[in-house]
């Protein structure tokens, strides 16, 4: 029995493992985040401008249910970092100096504030400078208002506002190209001639108000001012990541254990019924002694909740190891002063009491069963098994080999034993495949985006939008092939009651460079009239190809307009709308202008372009294509590695539990028979098939619907996950069946074969000379 | 009649277990020829050593010391291999409790010797040999007992071994039963010629055999020649 429990033991130990795991990352993330909000002030509601007056502050917080108000001057610009070709952005966002911001407050981890009226000094985002090996001193340029400024860090800083950092427009992190900095109020102001104005602000709501209600009347407030739109926390980048996480966490964190308990729950249940199915004439010897069914069955029960304590003991102990490393890859994302692992009590104590509870839950059915046997019947032997011929045979095979009749009809007479085996290791190829559906869902994305969608090699955006003679301008700079205009316009969709802030994009109606792509890699032409809406855009609105949507722009003279709904694309970017460029113009009633370009670049001399570009005063951001498929697939790298090898690891676990005690079942029941095909001179070898064969079938029955839970547990999840940010594609790709359809059989193998040695030790003559 | 020419011969036979503290001396050099197709009784009381003797004879243990030499093969310097391809296709055993496989029927229990051997009879006629040609596709569990051992020496002998080796067969049945299942050992002894050793502790039931072997302590206590066998169906115990 001992490898029989260790087995149990660990099936139960990894789904207390995943559960500490989970829940003390969830439950430490989730602390830590309303830690630091409360004590940095998080606003409640975000907005932008273009420039509103700071006078309207005293109205602002008039609204009623605003407590705080925070107004702010924040624009990205074009950073020369020294020792980095590649010009990264920078978002400068304006802090009193003395003082501290109202709301959004700043952790300072090293250096000091910002000294009042020294407008060259900047905090800098604790990321962006550690990975440039930037500190306190160290100087950087950025191009303010067309013209190159050197700034000097005097700290760095975090924000709980920016704890999870992504470039504008990009999918994830990149703190190599994308840092936040906090400049004094004043001088930002007069570097982008805010003075007396802003154009950002942040608010934190009174108890109890309504968040609707203050966002409505705050756009009303703000509209003559270019407002761009009100943001609830919940859809605040940073925020809606992060509390994503915790949702997922706390989703897995039930159902990933839930699978591995259930599993344990059946092999216990297994394993204890032939465990007292041998020891029937025991159990009746006590009861004839007087024993109570409640005395023995609890006897039984201990033993399995040995079995669920070891399980938990191992559990928590790896759980809380795992947890922590998983904390440090939080970590690298998620930026807070201080995110510690913990393991609370309460996850603790839970991760016992379910393994507990799975642990009484499989012994109880067995042992309810055999204590409930008279003693006079359970002192005579089990009446001997029936059998049939199985439905294999009657169906289609008639010429079956003994052995093969024996596998067959041995399954069948425990159907639901054999069911639950095949659906145990049917989860064990389901979480695998589970996990590879992700990684193909990354590379699957990545290729979608960066060798069908994003084909430029550099993308550049305005601070404001410039005449069609910048498309002249850009093709003349130094390697530049190829320039694909853009037009970018901040536009609020709404369709009846329903709407949405987005950024409109005006193209070519079948651009070359960076192209508009579906989910199965085809190019979207689009029409001369009318809007293309991403599908997720326009299951947002409730919208339908056909309908007219009703478009406000929220920039210049602010038109609203009707524009025909013509077209859906279901592509991977979350909420997203185009327009044919000339089509967008006219919306706008404006000539040819853009707010930025795609270009393609001779490779050779992309040094000498960044070199320019970094010194255009109109150019707001510069993103490269190759360095963001390189972050991509350096993130992904790390954290898929480790996750397949978890994966690979549970699922191990699961399908050795599984077809090692079914293997060590068998083998106890069938040890009488197997003996005696020996004696009629059946080699080792071929009474190893009859014993393996039954294990090789289970398996094989098992990879067609593991396929399929794992392509239902990751279409499941892939949907909770979906969301108007970015929509993952499910990818199947045959290699990655195929990869988790080979673990698990070479894990049952691995299993059947240690059981197969206890082959070697059959005792002959023993075994001939006991009736069964 | 039995022939001259023996399918075993054991010399010096010993056995020893090593039960820890103390070594049982199960045979204490033991010396037996069995002849082709005759019928030979070993009959002593329980601990004499029978059961021991007829596992060594089958391939299913090895002697501590000695020789046993079956067809002038040396079945003691055979590995395990050899002695498993041994008992597929010259040994026949009949146990006491049957060891039928459960799940499979009367016919294909004999099937599972037959798909093995190297020319055996068709399951069918071995299970008419002992009288259950009309049982072919019952299950053991619908059996009675004397029908399963009959499915078990229909079984024994489908292979049409040299020998065949019955440790107690009848230890399970009542006498009609026994008797009916004695016959058909008698039956497949005289229309096959199979060599055959049966293990008793029935003295009744030497008198069906050429030749009875008495063994008490280890060693062999005496042998006798029947002048005549007496059939099975005339017993009585």
């Amino acid at each position: 029995m001992k490898g029989q429990a260790a087995a149990i033991a660990a099936v139960i130990g990894s789904g207390v493992t995943m559960f500490v795991t989970y829940h003390s990352n969830f439950d430490s993330l989730r602390r830590t985040q309303a830690a630091y909000y409360d004590r940095y002030r998080f606003a409640d509601v975000f907005a932008s401008a273009k420039r509103a007056p700071l006078h309207l502050e005293g109205r602002i917080a008039a609204i009623p249910g605003v407590a705080r108000v925070e107004l702010r001057v924040v624009a990205d610009v074009t950073l020369d970092v020294p020792g980095h070709a590649e010009p990264a952005t920078g978002r400068l966002i304006s802090v009193p100096a003395p003082g501290r911001p109202r709301l959004n407050d700043l952790f300072l981890r090293r250096g000091r504030w910002i000294e009042p009226g020294r407008p060259d000094e900047i905090l800098a985002s604790e990321a962006f400078a550690l990975t440039h090996g930037l500190g306190p001193g160290d100087q950087l340029a950025a191009i303010i208002n067309g013209r190159k400024r050197w700034l000097t860090i005097v700290g760095l800083a975090l924000s709980p506002e920016y704890v999870y950092v992504i470039p504008p427009g990009e999918l994830i992190p990149d703190d190599r190209r994308f840092g936040i900095f906090w400049m004094e109020r004043r001088a930002l102001a007069s570097a982008f001639d805010m003075e007396g104005g802003f154009n950002d602000v942040a608010l934190k709501l009174m108890p109890g108000a309504s968040e609707a209600e203050v966002m409505a009347r705050l756009d009303a407030l703000l509209a003559p001012y270019g407002a761009l739109g009100a943001q609830p926390r919940r859809l605040q980048m940073s925020h809606w990541t992060l509390d994503n996480e915790l949702l997922q966490l706390r989703q897995f964190g039930i159902l990933v254990p839930a699978i591995f308990l259930g599993i344990a729950a059946f092999l216990l249940n297994v394993a204890m019924t032939r465990t007292l199915a041998v020891q029937r004439p025991q159990i009746a010897a006590l009861k004839a002694l007087g024993y109570t069914n409640g005395e023995i069955g609890w006897h039984y029960v201990e033993w399995a909740m040995l079995i669920a304590l070891l399980g938990a003991l191992f559990g928590t102990g790896l759980g809380a190891w795992l947890g922590e490393g998983m904390i440090d890859l939080y970590n690298q994302y998620f930026r807070f002063p201080l995110l510690l692992y913990r393991l609370s009590g309460g996850v603790a104590l839970a991760g016992f009491g379910i393994s507990l509870a799975a642990g009484a839950l499989g012994a109880s059915f067995a042992v309810r069963r055999a204590v409930r046997i008279p003693p006079a019947e359970a002192m005579r032997d089990e009446p001997p098994a029936r059998y049939r011929r199985s439905v294999v045979e009657r169906a289609w095979l008639r010429g079956l080999s003994s052995a093969t009749r024996m596998v067959l009809r041995n399954l069948e007479r425990h159907p639901l034993r054999a069911a639950f085996s095949v659906l145990g290791i049917a989860f064990a190829v389901g979480i695998l495949l589970f996990g590879f559906v992700f990684i193909d869902a990354m590379e699957h994305l990545a290729e979608m985006q960066f060798s069908f969608a994003q084909r430029q090699d550099v993308t550049v955006t305005f601070v404001e939008p410039r005449s069609s003679r910048a498309s002249d301008e850009l093709l003349a700079l130094p390697g530049v092939l190829r320039v694909e205009p853009m037009r970018s316009v901040p536009v609020r969709i709404r369709f009846r009651h329903r709407s949405r802030r987005l950024a409109l994009t005006g193209c070519p109606a079948a651009p070359e460079l960076s192209r508009i792509v579906d989910l199965e890699g085809r190019a979207v032409t689009l029409p001369p009239e009318g809007l293309v809406a991403s599908k997720v855009l326009a299951e947002a609105l409730g919208a339908r190809p056909g309908d007219r949507l009703t478009v406000e722009v929220l920039t210049g003279a602010r038109p609203v307009r009707e524009v025909l709904l013509a077209r859906l694309v279901e592509d991977a970017m979350g909420i997203s709308a185009y327009m044919e460029a000339g089509a967008l113009h006219r919306l706008l009633r404006e000539g040819g202008s853009l707010s930025g370009a795609h270009l393609l670049v001779d490779g050779s001399r992309l040094d000498d372009l960044y070199r320019r570009l970094k010194s255009l005063p109109a150019v707001a951001g510069v993103s490269v294509t190759a360095a963001a498929l390189a972050s991509f697939r350096r993130i992904m790298a790390q954290n898929f590695e480790i996750i397949t090898a978890f994966n690979v690891a549970f699922a191990g676990v699961i399908a050795f539990g599984v077809v090692y005690n079914t293997a060590r079942v068998s083998l106890s029941e069938r040890s009488r028979e197997l003996a005696s095909l020996r004696v009629l001179g059946f080699t080792i070898g071929e009474i190893s098939l009859i014993l393996l064969g039954e294990l090789a079938l289970l398996t094989v029955l098992a990879i067609a619907p593991g396929l399929v839970i794992g392509w239902a547990l990751a279409e499941w999840v892939l949907l909770a996950l979906q969301s108007e940010v970015y929509r993952i594609p499910l990818v199947l790709t045959g290699q990655k069946m195929a990869w988790s359809a080979l673990t698990i059989i070479a894990a049952s193998a691995v299993s059947g074969l240690l059981v197969r040695r206890k082959l070697d030790h059959l005792d002959l003559v023993a075994v001939l000379k006991t009736r069964e | 009649m039995p022939g001259a020419d023996p399918v075993f011969t054991a010399r010096q036979v010993t056995k020893v277990y090593d039960m820890g503290e103390v070594q049982v001396h199960a045979l204490r050099g033991v010396d037996l020829d069995l002849a082709e197709g005759e019928f030979v009784a070993l009959l002593g009381p329980s601990g004499s050593g029978k059961s021991t003797l007829l596992n060594i004879l089958g391939g299913l243990d090895v002697p501590t010391s000695g020789h046993v030499v079956y067809h002038g093969r040396d079945l003691t310097e055979a590995g395990e291999a050899e002695l498993t391809a041994y008992r597929r296709h010259h040994v026949g055993f009949v146990f006491q409790f049957y060891n039928l496989i459960p799940s499979l029927t009367a016919s294909e229990n004999v099937a599972l010797v037959t798909e093995i051997a190297l020319e055996p009879m068709e399951p069918e006629e071995a299970l008419r040999l002992v009288d259950l040609g009309a049982r072919l596709d019952h299950f053991p569990a619908q059996l009675s007992g004397g029908e399963q051992q009959r499915v078990a020496i229909a079984r024994a002998i489908a292979k049409r071994p040299a020998v065949l080796l019955c440790d107690e067969p009848t230890g399970a049945l009542d006498i009609a039963t026994g008797i009916v299942v004695l016959e058909a050992l008698e039956r497949v002894n005289r229309e096959l010629g199979t060599a055959t050793a049966i293990i008793t502790h029935n003295a009744a039931i030497s008198a069906m055999a050429d030749r009875v072997v008495r063994l008490a302590d280890g060693r062999i206590a005496g042998v006798e020649t029947n002048a005549s066998r007496r059939a099975a169906r005339e017993l009585v115990w």
